[in-house]
């Protein structure tokens, strides 16, 4: 009997070695998604950028600059002075308060309520259309479909960089990102620029093996040409492209693609970096989290429109989690944080993804 | 005048004009036609007037603090006596003063130095020299005394500054001509006025012909950042703001230009309302209020004052040479019982105006005494400090500063230029529209050439000397005539000047000093852009090899030390409103200072001469030109 129930025992304590309880998924941050669309004030549903101002909110639509402010929009279109109606990309000078908005018309600087705008007949703008914009100190870094601009907003100069003083092989330059010792460019094919503060001097990263549909070279060099995204924080680069995306820390090469990563589609919007290691991407297929080793995607599920969030470890596996909300829609073109919370500019509203407690 | 150190007239100098001062004499008593000033006058040039710009008081109204802006000093007077405890001096045309909140530290904003002038009220010793924005006008500490606030004129700006240190941490955008601050009572608040207009928002092609739109820009003090812009629709030229005790009531003294219609309008009430902007808690929405009635102007406000019971608001006419006495309830009561708008109506001031009360000559900025018994105000041109008695509303004495006792021609052409007296029924002087000797950034449309015919800018009128001849079409062969026949007739309605006037003007606008160019570095270097630029400038080849004809490049007609050849040129920018399309080569001087461009004004922008106005490359060969090289060209523009 004794023996009988020793042996009974053992093959119960195997049993439960073979066959191990599946481990919690890696814990990722969960957000209830509050949506905002023309339903409830926002001017329109294609939002191409957000931008958290403290309390105040920002979005770039198609159909005007909207602030969320006290739980109401406010909407500032042509009339009001803004270049264009369609504002691609939005900027704080966080020293002054002052937003900076790239539009399809020119840049426009909203002071206190009042619209300045600037555009390649009022001023030394290189093109109207602008992709990117971002403030470091008294300057504002322009990404335009003509190159790229330095505004000094102390002299009133503007430096012009093209293919004629950049190693720029395209001029179609769709995000920049400046810090003050580094200033990064995406370049529509053309890969990445990168300005050093200090010496004035450019340099440029390429897709290390040229080719558009295939990448020969993993992590050896940037993932493709064709940039969409650049973001600098902490001393490194983080790149989105249509074909997939890369981080760089100045000296080893990153990618990411759907095959080896959590990203949810090569095809990336937008990147933003949290730090060194942390960083959200915007992708045609939802939004997506990437903790340094783990990801997580948000998004209406692809099959159902269901809200869904997944988590993928280290070893590759995909744990689903339940959610009940999911960002507006998954093409999404922009993202900001605020606190713990973070904003999504998507093609069908804009989501606030407020950051629940586990 | 005589600016130290910028302007004085070499010796040399002053012995040729007196020779063709004389020669001229000759010519007038000939001709019977105005000349230049004679050899006596022209040796008195170098005078240095105090030219007392702005006054406060100390904390404990012991002392008077008087700001001289042309024998640049700060000058400390006992308050009850007058004497004169000490002159310091400070940097070049100082044009703001204001005292810390603890009342140890006077700064003084120096306009041509670039500085600030920290001055310890203890020992009276300047005690620093900061270097800050491009041409700081006022300056405020906020109640912390932690931060300092400057309002730049030519940059447009408000640099926020250590108080303790005046390392500048950032700067906040203003409106153009960004010139004078007040600190709110609560110390909440800073409101910040500027003296030319805004650029219209948008191009619509009729931009030249839109009305001026202005603001008080509204900053956040413990943020330091800009809190809102209160808008002044149709106001150019916004000067000194003050609030009420209890900050329910501020008031902004202001120009509200009709430059939309023709000048013959003189007649009917004016080419300028002369007003204030009422804002704040007893006010509601900011409402606008003449200060003018009929034959009784009052051109040109500029410093203001409420007394500390609210009763009354007191205001300078720096034209009119006057300070006007406002009952405050009665204005209130006036405004809450009608609705607006009132700019323009004359008949507006009898309800509130309670009196009129002649002073010196240009009377700039206001300080009242705690008590609110005594004000006393700033008469720029002649060096007095009037003391006004607030019970009686009369000059109670008149203080004349220490200086020269002698008035030369420039300065009588000073007095000349800043004077509304001239004016048909004193409506207007020179300096209405040539505001601190400039210009005021707008078209106006001058009868002489038929009513919306020839939509003229406003010009610029330093380094204006040796530039003839004038007008844009060329029309005026010198100054006599451009400032005598041509003025008197459209301007004053009738013949005022008289030889000698006459003369003592023209002898001033063509000494006026022209204010350092911040675009330019020490010793004629240049940036690499402005080098590229003046190659543009300068060059006789397109990008093609195409040799450009000498009269379509820019530095023929835009040639000589002044930039202009002073002939007259089709530049294809003649509209179905001008009666020729020949307009004389605009000289260059301070250029990147004076939009709207073009004769009339539409171009907000140096760019938009190019990019909109230059179709066909008559304007000079520039369609050649890629965005960066129009760049590198306004770059050199701008440091002419």
């Amino acid at each position: 009997m004794k023996k009988s129930c020793l042996i009974a025992l053992l093959l119960a304590a195997f049993a439960e070695f073979a066959a191990p309880q599946a481990p919690a998924p890696p814990p990722m941050p969960v957000f209830h998604f509050e949506n905002f669309t023309t339903a409830n004030g926002l001017p329109d549903n294609h939002v191409y950028s957000v931008l958290v101002d403290g309390e105040r909110v920002w979005a770039g639509t198609e159909n005007g600059l909207a602030v969320y402010e006290n739980r109401a929009w406010k909407t500032y279109t042509a009339k009001d002075g803004l270049a264009h109606r369609a504002v691609l990309s939005l900027a704080l000078d966080k020293r002054t308060g002052d937003v900076w908005a790239g539009t399809m018309g020119g840049l426009s600087r909203v002071s206190g309520g009042r619209i300045d705008t600037y555009t390649q007949l009022n001023s030394g703008l290189s093109n109207d259309v602008v992709y990117g914009v971002s403030v470091e100190g008294e300057n504002v870094w322009v990404a335009t479909a003509a190159g790229g601009c330095r505004l000094n907003t102390r002299t009133g100069q503007w430096s012009l960089y093209n293919e004629r003083n950049t190693p720029m092989a395209e001029i179609w330059t769709y995000a920049v990102s400046a810090t003050p010792t580094k200033v990064y460019y995406a370049v529509w094919g053309s890969g990445v620029l990168e300005y050093d503060q200090n010496t004035g001097r450019w340099d440029k990263y390429d897709d290390p093996d040229g080719e558009t549909e295939m990448v020969l070279f993993k992590d050896q060099g940037l993932i493709h040409e064709i940039t969409t995204s650049v973001s600098y924080v902490d001393n490194i680069v983080w790149v989105a492209t249509y074909f997939g995306d890369s981080r760089y820390d100045g000296r080893y090469w990153h990618n990411f693609l759907t095959k080896d990563s959590g990203l949810p589609s090569n095809f990336t919007n937008v990147v933003k970096g949290v730090d060194a290691n942390r960083a959200w991407f915007g992708t045609d297929k939802g939004l997506a989290y990437y903790d340094g080793v783990n990801w997580a995607v948000y998004r209406p599920s692809l099959k159902d429109g269901k809200p869904e969030m997944t988590v993928r470890d280290a070893q590759g596996k995909v744990t689903p989690v339940a959610v009940s909300t999911a960002p507006a829609h998954n093409y999404v073109l922009g993202i900001d944080f605020q606190g713990d919370d973070i904003w999504v500019a998507t093609a069908k509203g804009l989501t606030h993804g407020i950051r629940q407690q586990r | 005048m005589s600016w130290r150190d910028h302007s004085r007239i070499p010796v040399s100098a002053v012995a040729a004009f007196a020779a063709l001062a004389a020669a001229l004499a000759v010519v007038a008593l000939w001709t019977g036609r105005p000349a230049h000033a004679n050899a006596r006058d022209s040796a008195n040039d170098a005078l240095e007037y105090a030219s007392p710009l702005e006054v406060l008081l100390s904390p404990d109204g012991a002392r008077l603090y008087v700001l001289c802006q042309q024998s640049q000093e700060a000058r400390v007077l006992d308050a009850a006596s007058f004497a004169v405890i000490k002159d310091i001096p400070v940097g070049r045309v100082p044009r703001g003063f204001s005292l810390s909140t603890d009342g140890t530290r006077l700064f003084v904003t120096n306009s041509w130095d670039d500085t600030l002038s920290v001055i310890d009220t203890g020992t009276l010793t300047v005690t620093a020299t900061w270097p800050v924005g491009a041409e700081p006008s006022s300056v405020v500490e906020d109640r912390a005394g932690k931060r300092l606030f400057v309002a730049n004129r030519i940059s447009n700006d408000i640099a926020v500054l250590d108080a303790r240190t005046g390392a500048e941490e950032k700067r906040l955008l203003a409106g153009r001509g960004s010139s004078y601050l007040t600190l709110s009572p609560d110390g909440s608040r800073i409101y910040a006025t500027h003296i030319y207009p805004n650029p219209p928002p948008r191009r619509t092609g009729l931009e030249n012909r839109t009305a001026p739109e202005s603001e008080i820009t509204l900053i956040d003090a413990a943020r330091a950042v800009v809190a809102e812009r209160i808008p002044l629709d149709a106001i150019a030229g916004v000067f000194h703001v003050a609030f009420s005790a209890d900050g329910r009531l501020g008031v902004a003294a202001e120009l509200h230009p009709k430059n939309l219609v023709p000048l013959a309008h003189l007649e009917h009430g004016g080419a300028f309302a002369d007003t204030l902007t009422l804002f704040g808690t007893d006010v509601g929405k900011p409402v606008e209020v003449p200060l003018d009635e009929l034959e009784r102007y009052a051109s040109q406000p500029f410093g203001v004052a409420i007394a500390p019971d609210k009763s009354r608001i007191y205001v300078t006419s720096g034209g009119s040479e006057i300070v006007t006495v406002v009952d405050v309830p009665r204005l209130l009561r006036f405004i809450h019982a009608h609705s607006g708008p009132f700019a323009q109506d004359l008949s507006a001031s009898a309800n509130y105006v309670v009196t009129r009360i002649p002073v010196g000559r240009n009377p700039r900025g206001v300080a009242l005494s705690r008590d609110g018994h005594r004000l006393y105000v700033a008469n720029r041109l002649d060096d007095t400090i009037s003391v006004i008695d607030t019970r009686t509303n009369r000059v109670a004495s008149t203080i004349a500063l220490a200086g020269p006792k002698t008035i030369s021609v420039l300065r009588r052409g000073e007095q000349t230029f800043y004077t509304a007296r001239y004016g048909f029924q004193g409506q207007i002087g020179c300096s209405s529209c040539h505001i601190d000797s400039t210009f005021d950034g707008l078209t106006w449309d001058l009868e002489p050439d038929g009513f919306g015919r020839d939509i003229v800018d406003n010009k610029m009128l330093e380094g204006v000397k040796d530039t003839e001849p004038y007008k844009w079409n060329g029309g005026n062969p010198n100054l006599p005539t451009e400032c005598g026949p041509r003025t008197e007739k459209y301007f004053w309605r009738s013949e005022q000047f008289d030889n000698r006037t006459l003369a003592d003007l023209t002898v001033y606008i063509r000494n006026l000093p022209t204010r350092p160019n911040r675009w330019k570095l020490p010793e004629g270097e240049m940036t690499p852009a402005q080098e590229r630029g003046k190659a543009v400038f300068e060059r006789a080849v397109d990008k093609f090899g195409t040799p450009i004809p000498e009269a379509n490049r820019c530095s023929f007609c835009h040639s000589g030390p002044k930039g202009t050849n002073q002939k007259l040129f089709d530049v294809g920018t003649r509209k179905t409103t001008d009666n020729s399309g020949l307009l004389k080569s605009a000289p260059l001087t301070e250029i990147a200072l004076t939009a709207p461009y073009l004769h009339d004004g539409s171009a907000r922008t140096l760019e938009e001469i190019w990019t909109v106005y230059n179709p066909g490359d008559k304007h000079g060969r520039t369609n050649d030109l890629t965005k960066d090289e129009l760049n590198d060209l306004i770059e050199y523009l701008r440091t002419r």
